[in-house]
């Protein structure tokens, strides 16, 4: 069973979105957000979420809920490695690179 | 208050697949920075993750060896947090639905056994490093080791001691390796746990608040750390605190534990199915020929080893520390068996006597110098057939086992392959036992004619003196004397 979606759409049909819940989104998704977008994306959700809520109301008993869209299994390759060193080329674009390393602004947890 | 610990574990190890778990590229360790991170590890723009087959059998080996279940779809997962070294914004992982469901590891504290019951073991690609230093005020990014295949192996939180913890992180730590599907490498990072670890009153059946500790890469450290964030929530809880849900980190240069980051937001991760991977399907044909392809697993040879070779079970422990060490015992103790020294006439005798002789020798002389040279029994100079020519020897009293270690180092200092190297160094060195009666008889005149002394203790009742003169004897005949018969010649002299 897979219950992401059963999950978080029967906790969506008891609390409506808040904007609290817009900006903390927004914060985990590092998306720089003023408070008039964050009005629209709220009107925006409650609206999306409105069609979940309507979809809630399909009979869905016994039925397995789905990883994905397709109905198929996963294509798997031989484990041989096939990929040459292509660093130059990938690290031509880079902004900014040191002894092969790319650089980035620095982040210690 | 008394108090009980709680601890589980999660490990990563890192499965031992040539290439990456989505890409082509090379997992081998120690390249240079960055050539062996493709457009995929690196998640250029249009890229799609394709999956190891390689990595899928090494989780249903696990899987089948632990007794677990093997789902037979499975699902990855998107597991989405922000880190330079993590250049999709997301670690594909497996959540709801793992690969390997349930499944138990059985432990050996000192003496007591336990079971140790496995929640999952899920299928997931590393993330990149991150080095911190010297590059004048930014980080250096090298994703050679991103997309590298991992199995996270997560255990009930049934350990009860720092003791019983590390007791359970070597029995998984042989395991895989026992199995084939990680180097176990600790340095190189190839096998690392996080602890999960509270503390309860004793007695109460609820869980206390845990703190994760995070990459302990060695047993002393997991041992070390646990029983300082043991002391710490403690100490925090009976001077009236409370204990926070958070991440730590072990130091070992100050053996402590801080805090790394709480878990209230950083941890809202937010999976979901990653639509770029549909589910992944294990027939059970395929099952069952991975099932059919394992090898013998240790606790089942452990059992056969005390069975049919009539060795003790801390013998058979330690002949089963390794596959290697375990092949090598039973390659030398088949040789013994066809060689048949003692010209026994009974199959279960010979096995018995024979793997006996096999396990004392491999315990006692070869584990020395194994341990000596700091060698892997792979590596040993002396193979499983010349260690059983080598016993056959001794069996026979051609030589004496003072010599037998001195024809094993010999061999350790010059090796040959062929199993005639034994004899070949018995007679280079003429290490041949002394055991004609005359010989020997005509040694013991001339000891005991030098040692008066002795001679006058023994007869006046000194037992003592009785070993003193077979230790002149054998030093006389440079240890090659058959002391049987050393004792028999001696005694019959003495009391003549």
């Amino acid at each position: 069973m897979i219950p992401y979606c059963a999950d978080n759409f029967a906790s969506i049909e008891r609390m409506a979105i808040s904007l609290v819940d817009v900006k903390r989104v927004a914060h985990l998704a590092r998306l720089e957000i003023d408070p008039a977008e964050a009005e629209q994306a709220c009107e925006r959700l409650r609206g999306i979420f409105g069609l979940i809520e309507a979809m809630q109301a399909v009979p869905t008993d016994g039925v397995e809920p789905m990883a994905h869209a397709q109905e198929m299994a996963l294509r798997l390759r031989a484990d041989q490695v096939t990929e040459a060193d292509g660093r130059e080329l990938f690290q031509a674009i880079a902004p900014q690179v040191e002894d092969g390393l790319y650089l980035v602004p620095k982040v210690i947890e | 208050m008394e108090w009980e610990t709680v601890i589980g574990l999660e490990t990563h190890a890192q499965l031992s697949t040539r290439s990456k778990i989505f890409s082509g590229a090379s997992t081998a360790f120690g390249a240079a920075p960055n050539t062996q991170a493709c457009a995929v590890d690196l998640a250029l723009p249009g890229v799609l993750p394709v999956m190891n087959r390689g990595a899928v059998e090494r989780a249903l080996r696990f899987g089948l060896a632990v007794g677990a279940t093997i789902n037979a779809r499975s699902v990855f997962a998107r597991k989405n947090y922000f880190y330079p070294d993590l250049p999709k914004g997301y670690q594909i992982s497996q959540y709801e639905l793992p690969i390997v469901a349930g499944g138990s590891l059985r432990i050996v504290i000192g003496d007591r056994e336990k079971i140790v019951h496995l929640t999952r073991a899920h299928l997931e690609e590393d993330a990149g490093k991150s080095l911190h230093e010297d590059f004048h005020g930014m980080s250096g990014i090298d994703l050679n080791r991103a997309g590298t295949p991992l199995l996270e192996i997560v255990s009930e939180p049934e350990m009860r001691s720092a003791e019983e913890a590390v007791a359970y992180a070597k029995a998984l730590h042989a395991l895989v390796r026992w199995i084939d599907i990680c180097d176990g490498n600790m340095q190189e990072g190839s096998f690392r746990c996080d602890a999960n670890v509270s503390v309860r009153p004793l007695g109460s059946d609820k869980l206390g608040t845990r703190c994760e500790i995070k990459n302990l890469n060695s047993f002393r450290f997991l041992e070390r750390a646990i029983d300082f964030e043991v002391r710490r929530q403690i100490e925090v809880i009976e001077d009236g605190g409370h204990i926070v849900l958070e991440t730590r980190l072990y130091d070992p240069d100050r053996d402590e534990t801080r805090s790394m980051r709480s878990k209230e937001e950083a941890h809202d991760y937010r999976y979901f199915p990653d639509p770029d991977l549909p589910p992944l399907v294990v027939s059970e044909a395929w099952r069952e020929a991975v099932r059919a392809a394992l090898p013998e697993l240790p606790a089942a040879m452990c059992e056969r080893f005390i069975n049919d070779y009539g060795v003790s079970e801390y013998d058979a422990r330690l002949l089963i520390s390794s596959r290697d060490f375990a092949s090598y015992f039973e390659a030398a103790a088949q040789r013994l068996i066809e060689l048949n020294p003692a010209q026994l006439g009974n199959e279960e005798e010979a096995r018995r006597n024979y793997g006996l002789a096999i396990a004392k020798g491999m315990s006692g002389l070869l584990a020395a110098q194994l341990n000596r040279a700091e060698l892997d029994i792979a590596h040993a100079p002396v193979s499983a057939a010349q260690f059983a020519v080598l016993h056959a020897r001794m069996i026979q009293e051609v030589v004496t086992s003072k010599s037998a270690r001195e024809i094993l180092l010999a061999l350790w200092e010059s090796p040959q392959t062929d199993e005639s190297a034994i004899d070949a160094i018995i007679e280079a060195k003429g290490l041949k036992q002394v055991g004609d009666a005359d010989e020997l008889g005509g040694i013991v005149d001339g000891v005991l004619a030098a040692n008066a002394r002795q001679v006058a203790d023994y007869r006046s009742g000194k037992e003592k003196a009785f070993n003193s003169l077979v230790g002149q004897v054998m030093k006389a005949t440079g240890g090659k004397a058959n002391p049987k018969l050393v004792q028999e010649i001696l005694k019959r002299k003495l009391e003549g």
